[in-house]
Order: C-alpha cells, then structure tokens, then sequence
C-alpha cells in the first residue's frame, strides 16, 4: 500500500458519523474537505484563469485600447472579453467539435477529436512509463530518451527490413519496446548497482540519445536517399500501425495499445506481486528491504518496464503518426508524460484522463493558433500551471476557503527525491 | 505583518503605475481593431496563409525571412490577407497544412523541407489547392518548389575571403551540421580552394573540410552569441583574420569578436546582409553572402495572387539573384579592384559551369 492509497480510502472526518444529512450538506462537505476531484477541478479553473490573462495580454487589440482605457474602458473590456473566448472557443473547436465542420459532414465532424486521441496516445504511453516509476520512488525524466532510442530501433525495423503485413509491425513495435527499455533499464541498472541517482543519469541519457539521433541522421543508409535534409528513410507500409476509423482520420492503433498498456499497468500494480513489491518498494525502501524484498532489483524490472512503455510511446510517433525520423521525432512529449503522470496522480486511470486532456490541449492549440491571434504557447504554459495548482493543493485551498485534510494528491508524490 | 505592508505597498505602485498607463485618450480614428498578425489581418481577397516550421516566426532565419516575404507582398497588393500557423513540433505539420485548406487559403506556403512529406500527401489530397514549399522541390502539379543553392554564393565568399586574408587563415563554423548549414560551408571552403589554385597561393580554412562532412565546428545552437564569440576568438588565436559564421543570432559573436580584436579579424556576413541585419557590425562586415528568401516567396505570393500560379520549382542561383555577395559597404574601398573583378569572372563561370561546384548539399530539382 501506498502512502497515496491509504489516505484515499480514509472519508472526511466529518462526513464519517451522521448519515441523516442531507444531500446539499453532504454536496458542500464533498466540497469544503477537498475532495480531490474538487480541487483538480478548481486547478483546472485556476488555470484556464491564468491563461486567460495571458490571452489578454498577448491580445493586441486590448493591449492598444489599455492605452486609454479610463476614456473609454468598454473598449478594453469587450476587447479582453473577446480575446479569450475567441481563443478558448478556437481551443475547443480544434480539440473537440467544430461547428463548421457540419455541412461538409462525413470525417471532418470527428477530425478535432480525431487530433486529440492522435496527440494522447503517446502522452498516455510516456505519463505510464512516468507513472509506474513514481510509484516505485523513482523519478525518471529521461522518457525523452527512452522514446528516441525507441523510436530509433523500432524505425529502423521499419525502413531497413522487409518483412511480410503483420509481423513486420509486431518486429518493430517489439524493437522500440526493446530499445526503451535497453535505455530505462540502462538506468535502472546504475542506480541498483552504483547508486547513481536516476534523475542525474536519465537527464544525461537523454542528451546522449538525442546526440546518437542527429549522428544517425546524417549516416549513409539511416538517411533519406537523394535528401539534403536530417530525415530519415520512410518507413515501409507494412510496418505502419493503422488508422482505426479509415484513412482521413490520423487516429490509429496505437491508442488501443496505450489502452492496453493502461490496463497491463494497473493489474501490474494492483493484482500482482511484483507490483506490491513495487509499490512498497516506492511507499517505502527501508522496510521493503526488512520484508526481504530486492530494492536493487525492483529498481532494475522498473525502470525496465518504464523504458518500454516509453519505447512505446517512441513507436506510436514513428510507426503511427509520423513516417520518418527527424530531431524532432520525440516533439517534447518526453516532458510532457511527467506532467500527465503528476495529473493523473500516478494512477493508470488517471494517466490516460490527464493524456486525454493533454492531448486535447495539443490538439486545439494547432487551430487557436491558426484561427485566432491566441499564440499557441499559451497552451504550454496552461498545462504546467494547472500541475502546479494540483501539486500545491494548499494553494488552491487557501483561494477557495477549502477546509484542510489530510487528503493528498500529487503533492504527496512530488514531495521529495526519496534518494 | 511585514508581509502584508511590502505586500500593499507594490500593489499600490503597480496600481499606480497602471492608472498611469491608462490615461491615453481614445484614438478618434476608427481603427482600434487591429488585429493580430496571426489572424488575417486585412480584409483582402486572396488569403496566403503559411505552415511554419517548429523554429518560429522570430528565429531570425527562414520562418522570420519567408514570412517577412509574405508581408512584402501584402504591402504590395492590400488585396492580399496573410496569416501563418505555428508548428509546436512535426505533428502538428498535417493539422496545420489541413487547416490552412478547410480555412480557404488560396494558397499556402510551407516552410522547411521537413514538412515536404507532410505538403505532397496534404496537395495530393487536396487537387485544387496550392502550395509553396520552401526549402525542398515540387512534388506535385499544386506544389511550388522553393529551394537556394546557396554553396554558389558561398563559393565567391570563400573567393572573396581569400584574396582579403592577411594571415592565410580564414575560418567558418555552423550552428548544427545540417545541410541547409553545411551548404554555405562546402561553398566557402571550395572557393578558398578555388582561389588557391588560381592563384597559386596556400590559404588555410579551419573550421570546415568539405571531404570530412563529419567533422568541422559547429556552435550547436542558432541563438548564444557567447558560443560564438568563443569559437571566433579561437580562431583569431590560431591566425584566422576572417570568420564565416553561419549559424543565425550564434554568428553575432563573431561581430564581438571581430570588434574585441580592435578590426584584426573581420567577418563575412551570410544569409543577409549584415548591415541591414545586423548594422552594429557593419564596419567589420566585408560583406555578406545572401539567400533571398523573402523575395522568393513575395515573388511567388505576388504572382500567385494575380492568379497565375507558378508550378515547377524554384532553385535560388547566382544567375536569378537567389543568392549572391551583398555590397562591400565600409569595406568598398579596401578590396582591390583586381579581386572585385576577379569575383566577376567566378561568377560568370559557377554559371556558364565551367565552375564545378561539388557541395553533396545542393538542391536537387
């Protein structure tokens, strides 16, 4: 059990002893203890807050009408007023459903959703990859790296072999699990055997891999023939995971995957002894070793399984989004697992809400951008604040006159380094 | 408690100084509603929309100059409305390519030649709609190649830089070894070469060997001028007194060094010229090796909004000014005359090609 795990199952001290209640009392209790999907919810509002203000600000209509605003400070107003809905509307259109898709009807309707599933999928992978480390006491920072050399391995499969439908896709998405792991394991290893502390050593995995992939980029047979480019070849179709819902939708196989893996990590978690040993590994390390449990070991099969999921996720931007390798390949959802980790509050099931999230907030940031003045940074600012509000629940408390608990998200995983 | 007065004494000087800004009176002309460059501004007819690369609209390299481009040709012909869409990273190419289409761009330009995978599936989806890419060939009947060779005006750097050395060492460095950087290097140090044999001279490059793509001096980085002032003044140390940077903002240091060096070491500016670019260096600018970029792309906007679309592909040469020396400047007076028609007859014979140039970068159209 973790420390997490048991707070959770502990009810509000007040809420314990009268059952007569009534509903609007028991609502409001739900509401003044914090709950925790009270105050993520009231993290989220924060934070759609601050971004607001940051439309404001990047909004230059209303930045020029500031320059008067005591002669007429409607204009500020409504200008303010309209940068921010027309921003967050164009978030929603690009994220969820756009009205003006309608009348061309057919796949257009569920392109926006189609985007968000497509941007989630590798997030959920690399937040569970994120997620199972944590759980363990370790940070690993290095999915960024995990993912390239993932990627690197399960693209190569994918462009220098031929291999018949099917099996050439499971070769290849076994090579970037391979790869993944090979990384995480890399550094699972040096801290069971040399006690070299896993945040030091994935950091600096991944500069290597990042380094290894522009070396490759610019080798004789890795690179596209006849490019001056840093691209790789493409990937062979038979290697490609496919689209779910037809070809005009990106979405494809790799989001049932990342459902799976969902799966696989929560019964690993909770159902298995491998997982308790794990998470009493993680709850904590010292009495885990007086159990007679391999902290050494744990830290090695963790690391294992966080770099193959994040191998994963790797293979879901090489062999499903994206047909070649670039220095780009890994596009910054490295960082962004450990964010949805922390959101999901290390949960399996919250890992995939917060990626669905993430991911709808990648996806609309493409139409924000395009659509209206709203620069889509706006978007990578948005997401971190609301971790931060989550992991500072004392924060979000003292704005919303919330009572205190004992109830701790994320904060409680954020807490220390557990060396 | 203290806490609390520092606490309220900022908010009153901040309140303070907002009530101050916001004294402006209202402009009594009607056009308070400007809006954002990312939306269309302008109310025109013709909507040019552009895909950025992952770079952004204010790398100071080919998002900036491609974009100013469009501006050019809005400026032009107010009947054209601009807008670009930003790429966070490459997944976002497709999206943002469709999106322009389901806005009704009549055209839209895509930037870098990564996207050109991204542009030939998007155009071939999309018959009807037209493209420009920059930094890569056509790819189909609705895609407008854009593409520089640029080694062709490096090489009459490198020619230039030869002849000016005092010290029989010039030097150049990149800020990644890529192509579209290691083009203008080739160049360069095949016109050091070509100058040699000419001239029966032994002017020395370091920095870059167009035999060892592998190796040579890169900053890493497109942006610290810290980084590049270091790898300059390295240089000077080992003899260079001429520094070709090509590596964006990273190449400014090579200004500070130049300037740090009191005018012993001076520098060949690339991509712009260096004096309008760049014109706090200028007087250490001998003068600069261009890719004209923003042309390109007005030209191409241009025509494309008076309803001719270009098709085929654009190579940027010296031939079509693509690329090419900008002006000497402050240096006008200090390069010989013998060398500046020296420069003139290299130039005549890169484009007749009686002038090899044997860069594995250039384009392939």
């Amino acid at each position: 059990m973790t420390a997490t795990e048991n707070t959770e199952r502990e009810a509000p001290p007040a809420a314990v002893p009268e059952r007569k209640r009534r509903w609007g009392r028991r609502l409001l209790d739900v509401y003044l203890y914090g709950n925790p999907v009270v105050v993520t919810i009231l993290a989220f509002f924060c934070a759609l807050v601050v971004g607001a203000v940051l439309i404001v600000v990047a909004d230059q209509a209303t930045r020029t009408s500031f320059g008067y605003f005591f002669s007429a400070p409607g204009d500020t107003l409504s200008n303010a007023w309209h940068a921010i809905a027309a921003g967050y509307s164009a978030l929603f259109r690009g994220a969820v459903f756009d009205p003006r898709s309608v009348s061309g009807g057919g796949a257009a309707v569920l392109d926006p959703i189609s985007n968000t599933l497509l941007n989630a999928t590798p997030l959920i992978l690399g937040g569970l990859g994120v997620a199972v480390a944590f759980r363990t006491g370790l940070f690993n920072i290095g999915v960024q790296g995990q993912m390239i050399i993932g990627a690197i391995f399960a693209g190569y499969v994918a462009f220098a072999w031929q291999l018949p439908h099917v099996i050439h896709l499971v070769v290849a998405l076994l090579a970037g699990v391979l790869g993944g792991a090979l990384w995480g394991g890399l550094a699972g290893w040096l801290k069971a055997r040399t006690g070299a502390h896993e945040v030091i050593t994935t950091i600096m995995l991944n500069y290597v891999a990042l380094g290894l992939l522009t070396y490759l980029l610019g080798v004789k047979g890795f690179q596209a023939p006849g490019s001056n480019q840093a691209i790789s070849r493409h990937t062979y179709g038979t290697a490609r995971l496919p689209h779910l819902f037809g070809p005009d939708l990106r979405v494809h196989f790799g989001l049932v995957i990342a459902l799976l893996a969902a799966v696989s990590v929560w019964w690993l978690l909770t159902r298995s002894t491998v997982g308790f040993s794990l998470r009493a590994v993680g709850a904590n390390p010292f009495a885990a070793r007086t159990a007679g449990m391999g902290v050494e070991r744990s830290f090695l099969t963790v690391m294992l399984i966080s770099g193959a999921l994040a191998g994963l996720a790797g293979c879901s931007q090489i062999l499903g989004t994206n047909t070649a390798l670039t220095g780009d390949i890994d596009a910054g959802i490295g960082f962004d697992a450990i964010t949805v980790a922390l959101l999901g509050a290390a949960t399996p099931g919250g890992t995939v809400l917060a990626g669905l999230l993430f991911g709808a907030f990648r996806a609309g940031s493409v139409v924000m951008a395009t659509d209206t003045s709203t620069p889509s940074e706006i978007v990578s600012i948005i997401e971190p604040v609301l971790v931060l509000f989550i992991a500072a629940p004392a924060l979000i408390r003292g704005i919303f006159r919330l009572r205190a608990s004992r109830r701790a998200g994320v904060g409680q995983l954020a807490k220390g380094w557990n060396g | 408690m203290r806490m609390k007065r520092t606490g309220a004494v900022l908010t009153s000087v901040a309140a303070v100084a907002l009530v101050l800004t916001a004294c402006g009176s209202k402009p009594s002309s009607s056009g308070s509603s400007a809006s954002g460059s990312s939306s269309g501004s302008g109310s025109g007819s013709f909507k040019a929309c552009m895909v950025l690369d992952t770079g952004g609209i204010d790398d100071h390299s080919f998002n900036q100059s491609s974009y100013a481009g469009m501006t050019a040709a809005k400026k032009a012909n107010p009947a054209i409305a601009i807008s670009y869409a930003p790429s966070n990273s490459q997944n976002d190419y497709t999206p943002n390519l469709n999106a322009a289409v389901t806005k009704g761009c009549n055209t839209t330009v895509a930037v870098g030649g990564l996207m050109a995978d991204a542009v030939k599936a998007v155009a071939a989806a999309n018959p009807k709609a037209q493209f420009a890419e920059v930094d890569a060939p056509s790819s189909g009947p609705n895609v407008y190649g854009i593409q520089f060779n640029t080694a062709q005006g490096a090489f009459l750097g490198g020619y230039l830089a030869a002849g000016m050395t005092k010290t029989g060492t010039v030097a150049t460095f990149g800020g990644l070894n890529i192509p579209p950087v290691t083009i203008y290097m080739d160049g360069f140090w095949e016109g050091v070469q070509y100058y040699n044999q000419k001239n029966g001279k032994s002017v020395k490059v370091l920095g870059w060997d167009e035999t060892n793509q592998k190796g040579g001096t890169f900053a890493q980085s497109f942006t610290d001028q810290n980084q590049g002032k270091q790898i300059s003044q390295t240089f000077i140390q080992q003899g260079a007194d001429i520094i070709f940077p090509v590596a964006g903002g990273t190449g400014l240091g090579a200004g500070a060094a130049a300037q740090a060096s009191g005018g012993k070491a001076n520098v060949i500016w690339v991509d712009t010229d260096g004096c309008e670019s760049a014109a706090q260096y200028c007087q250490y600018f001998i003068s600069s090796v261009t890719k004209n970029l923003a042309g390109s792309v007005q030209e191409y906007v241009s025509k494309a909004a008076s309803g001719s679309f270009p098709t085929g592909s654009y190579v940027g040469t010296l031939d079509n000014q693509g690329t090419g020396l900008a002006p000497f400047h402050t240096f006008d007076s200090k390069v010989p005359a013998d060398l500046k028609s020296a420069l003139k007859t290299v130039q005549q014979d890169i484009s007749s090609g009686k002038i090899k140039i044997t860069s594995p970068s250039q384009p392939t159209s």
